[in-house]
């Protein structure tokens, strides 16, 4: 017996011995990083990281994109690592208001963050606290078929009537003006978001998504035909294809424009596309006397309530706030930095988007799911797709749209 | 049978007591027997159906606490124009997979002969049923893909402008139903080829005597015979219509804009996808389809236990 | 025999028979062969749109090209890890199962068997939230080990039903001779009974092994993730990596189909015996 008892606790001073001699202390970071650019920007970042701080390890769990959308629910309350990546604005909210999401404001505090993160406090703060650090962000806008432009002669189109007198012309030529897939719906909501953005500005948008304004209102209404206008130019049976196979139709030169997000420029390219042929513009003006506000979705990084190793989790937050980390990181993303000391990556997409960004004085929105409520996300998105199919449907469309307002903000 | 030398060891190792040891342990046994697989299936199976109901009357987004707001879930239900399409569908999918029966009938008797290579025929006839529903979903959403399915590309031909069956919230369903017949058609097919393999070859003989042919003689002699066949065919089909997911979630994702959600896929989605987590209201929903689906197979189980006490 | 043997009609009607059979199989199998040869198309075929002529050549390269890039091979890997224990988990305890309600004679016995067959038909719906949350509670959520534990019972039912019906179809005597013998139960089990359900073992696994393999509801709901994840819901995910890729879809879709098919060929006397249990008399 005794030497039984021995032994066990020979063995157990011996598992305890082993980390406390390497004095490493591990950090865990769940990320949904599962594409190639991102994954080789979340790598280089870890590395960077352990370089400066030589006793902390970063274990990274990559996730399956989508799949990380329901997991992150189980890891919070179940098995929590002590930094896990997610989206900006009201998507944060369920984990912030859950207590899921551990207050970072002294991070931003220590390192004057909200000077170099600036355009993202807004985006970063709930009941005045701040939850996480943005490290990237990416444009919206129209992506063109420059040869398509050439062969049907037409100007590039500064306002929203323009537009839609160069997509006759495309009509002519047998070419669609207007792509998109909206088979995973939020293709549709792009295009609803920019639409909403011209016709009633940033504050308006923001009002609108965050319940306080009617989807019967009148204004809303005029979203929707100036939508509809475009309509008899727009690919049919969009419904039924995916964002990718749209890209197709633009480098196939069987439809001019696609409202997208930047990260689609990699798929235009693997489709053959170069900066020559592939051109990119902000949305057209509608109303000239809104002042012009954007769409650029951040993502983010957050140290779950759970967390073991808090301490070093700031730390970590602390390095990825930081300009030459943001500059390096996204030139691997191939996306736009935060910092704003951070340099741009000189592709020229990233560039104009670049410009449109830091020169928009109306706003910046996230994405239309991401800045309203799930529930109403996913009724909005389904209602876009609806609208797209069937703009004559507006009415019972919109008055469903307000139906499940009304009930998805009473809390 | 060559047990009895196996079974006079354990008997002289018993000894003395043994006929009323023997007793008790009879009456114990089948418990002991029973209590691993019962116990799985209570906590797996039965509690939690218990335990969905009671999340049913609660406000619950999976992180934060319940909230316990009573019958709300299913007055919000009572208002929801997704559950009644999701509703509509699961009926559109229940009469329109009874077609299943009908066609794996008519493909059993015309495989049902004696022919070289008919063994190969039938297997291959089969070959569907055994795919993953993921892949059926697949090969589909390919075969009506617009622009270049061969489904779309055959109407084209003859329409001129194509049909594009899951962009149409008037054909989706139809189109995803399609897509499981195809297996279903399969599974009822092989119950009834071996239903036939059954049929008395003397009551047709003595059918065919009295001049009975065709039709008359399918439906006045074999039917009758085939009636377990059916009553099986019958079970798994409505089962398979009421249970329809794996095809909407691979070829619609429930849309066009939640044309083609069945009450299966909407509680999914309300419960557990992107923009979920409303598990209350998803628990509600599975209640109703739990509803739905008790009353056919309390039918089952009432006919199983009529066969039961006759045996 | 019903219908008409076809020897006893017309040559016409055989010959047209004979016609008959392979074009029928073609017009069954059509979106089948479709996907087969769009499996073995070369990428450069359907970007210039040939997607139905006949491929420029046979590009069995494609795969190969399913399991580059891409956790295919753990996703199939995954699959046989929740399958096998799962037949087997579930075999051994319906056997048990199955025995007790077949042999024994006691109170509840009838009602314990339809609460096994009924919970076999219900709506996988209404498990749904509280097994999540019961595999996420006990650490087991994403895990292998999780997801073939539910299976393991869910399944209980189904193969119960199995068991039971085919022990009871035994002859009685068997077991009555044993207990004048003076056998213990567990040898009554284990040395007569289980011998001879030989086949019925052999006809579920392989159900059990098609069933399980092809499930996607709750490899969604219980895992993500290509280490934990079986096929079908890889397959579902790396279908949105592979979008236009069709080639790729449509070789990885028969890779996943292999092996249930291939049980089918090679069990196929115990598959259609264990699906049609009951169809006969």
């Amino acid at each position: 017996m005794n030497i039984l008892k021995t032994t066990a606790l020979v063995a157990l001073m011996g598992s305890i011995a082993i980390p406390a001699m390497a004095e490493q202390r591990v950090l865990k970071l769940f990320t949904d990083a599962s594409d190639p650019a991102p994954k080789a920007a979340f790598e280089q970042l870890v590395k960077g990281f352990e370089a400066e701080n030589p006793d902390v390890k970063v274990e990274v769990n990559t996730f399956d994109h989508e799949g990380y959308k329901t997991a992150i629910r189980n890891f919070l309350t179940a098995d929590s690592p002590d930094l896990a990546n997610w989206y900006a604005g009201n998507r944060m909210a369920p984990f912030v208001n859950a207590g899921q999401f551990t207050d970072v404001s002294d991070v931003w505090e220590e390192n004057a963050l909200k000077d170099s993160l600036g355009s993202a406090l807004k985006s970063m703060t709930i009941d005045g606290k701040q939850w996480g650090v943005p490290y990237t962000y990416y444009q919206w806008g129209i992506y063109y078929n420059k040869d398509v432009y050439k062969k049907a002669g037409v100007e590039m189109p500064k306002t929203w009537d323009e537009f839609i007198s160069n997509c006759k012309k495309f009509q002519e030529m047998g070419v669609d003006c207007l792509t998109t897939g909206t088979k995973a719906l939020w293709p549709a909501a792009g295009i609803f978001d920019y639409l909403d953005l011209r016709t009633n500005g940033y504050d308006f948008h923001m009002k609108l998504t965050s319940g306080e304004i009617p989807w019967t209102d009148d204004r809303v209404k005029a979203v929707f035909a100036e939508w509809k206008k475009v309509l008899p130019y727009t690919t049919k049976n969009v419904a039924a294809i995916d964002w990718q196979d749209a890209v197709s139709n633009i480098v196939q030169g069987k439809a001019a424009n696609y409202v997208m997000g930047n990260f689609a420029v990699a798929t235009f390219k693997d489709g053959g596309m170069t900066n020559d042929t592939l051109g990119f513009m902000d949305f057209p003006t509608i109303n000239p006397d809104i002042p012009r506000a954007e769409e650029a979705p951040t993502d983010t990084i957050h140290i779950p309530a759970g967390a073991k190793n808090k301490a070093d989790a700031k730390k970590f937050l602390a390095y990825v706030a930081k300009a030459d980390v943001q500059t390096k990181m996204n030139e691997e993303l191939g996306q736009l930095p935060i910092n704003k000391n951070s340099s741009v990556g000189d592709d020229p997409y990233l560039q104009a988007g670049f410009k449109i960004l830091s020169t928009a004085d109306g706003g910046i929105a996230q994405f239309f799911d991401r800045d309203a409520p799930a529930q109403m996300a996913k009724a909005g998105m389904e209602g876009f797709q609806e609208f797209m199919a069937y703009p004559d449907h507006l009415d019972a469309i919109l008055e469903r749209l307000e139906k499940v307002r009304q009930r998805v903000y009473k809390n | 049978m060559t047990v009895s030398p196996a079974m006079s060891e354990p008997r002289a190792e018993t000894g003395m007591p043994a006929p009323r040891r023997r007793r008790l342990n009879r009456k114990l046994a089948p418990w002991l027997f029973l209590a691993p697989g019962v116990l799985m299936f209570l906590i797996y199976v039965l509690i939690p159906i218990g335990e969905s109901m009671w999340i049913s009357f609660f406000q619950w987004d999976g992180l934060s606490a319940k909230t316990w707001v009573g019958l709300s879930n299913y007055l919000e239900l009572l208002d929801d124009d997704a559950f009644y399409t999701s509703l509509k569908n699961n009926l559109i999918w229940l009469v329109l997979y009874m077609l299943a029966i009908p066609f794996g009938l008519f493909i059993a008797l015309f495989l049902n002969q004696t022919v070289r290579g008919i063994r190969i025929y039938k297997s291959l006839f089969f070959f569907p049923f055994v795919i993953s529903q993921v892949v059926v979903g697949l090969i589909f959403s390919w075969f009506y893909a617009p622009g270049f399915g061969l489904f779309f590309e055959l109407t084209k031909w003859l329409d001129g402008t194509g049909i594009a069956i899951l962009a149409n919230p008037n054909t989706v369903t139809y189109g995803i139903i399609a897509a499981g017949l195809w297996p279903q058609i399969a599974y009822c097919m092989i119950l009834y080829l071996t239903g036939l393999n059954a049929v008395a070859p003397d009551q047709i003989e003595a059918a065919r005597l009295d001049g009975a042919k065709g039709i008359k003689m399918l439906w006045y002699v074999v039917l009758p015979q085939l009636r377990p066949a059916t009553f099986i065919a019958v079970v798994v089909t409505v089962i398979g219509a009421l249970r329809s997911f794996d095809l909407v979630s691979i070829m619609t994702d429930g849309g066009p804009f939640g044309s083609s959600r069945v009450l299966s896929y909407y509680m999914y989605e309300q419960a557990l996808s992107e923009y979920g987590y409303r598990m209350g209201y998803g628990a509600a929903i599975a209640v109703v389809l739990f509803a739905i689906m008790m009353i056919f197979i309390s039918g089952f189980i009432w006919k199983m236990w009529r066969d039961e006490r006759g045996l | 025999m019903f219908p008409k043997p076809i020897q006893s009609m017309s040559p016409a009607a055989r010959l047209t028979y004979q016609i008959a059979l392979p074009v029928m199989l073609v017009v069954w199998l059509l979106p089948l062969l479709g996907v087969a040869v769009t499996s073995i198309r070369p990428s450069s075929d359907l970007a210039q749109g040939n997607y139905f002529g006949i491929p420029s050549y046979l590009a069995f390269s494609n795969y190969l090209d399913v399991f580059k890039n891409s956790p295919f091979a753990s996703y199939m890997l995954n699959s046989f890890k929740v399958t096998i224990p799962t037949v087997i988990g579930a075999v051994a305890l319906s056997c048990l199962t199955g025995f007790a309600l077949a042999v024994y004679k006691f109170k509840g016995n009838l009602l314990i068997f339809f609460i096994f067959v009924a919970g076999n038909f219900v709506p996988f719906q209404i498990l749904m939230v509280p097994v999540r949350e019961l595999t996420v509670k006990m650490g087991l959520y994403d895990t292998i080990t999780g997801l073939a534990l539910f299976h393991v019972a869910f399944q209980t039912g189904f193969c119960t039903l199995f068991m039971r019906n085919f022990i009871k179809a035994l002859p009685k005597e068997l077991i009555e001779a044993a207990r004048v013998e003076g056998v213990g139960e567990w040898q009554i089990f284990w040395h007569i009974v289980l011998p001879l359900v030989r086949p019925a073992i052999a006809a579920l696994s392989v159900l059990i092994f098609t069933f399980i393999w092809n499930d996607y509801f709750w490899a969604t709901v219980l895992t993500t993730g290509a280490d934990t994840q079986p096929i079908t819901a890889g397959l579902q995910s790396l279908n949105g990596q592979w979008v236009a890729a069709w080639q790729l879809v449509s070789a990885g879709s028969i890779l996943a189909a292999l092996p249930p098919v291939a049980m089918f060929f090679l069990m196929q006397k115990h598959f259609i015996a264990g699906l049609t249990l009951g169809a006969v008399k």
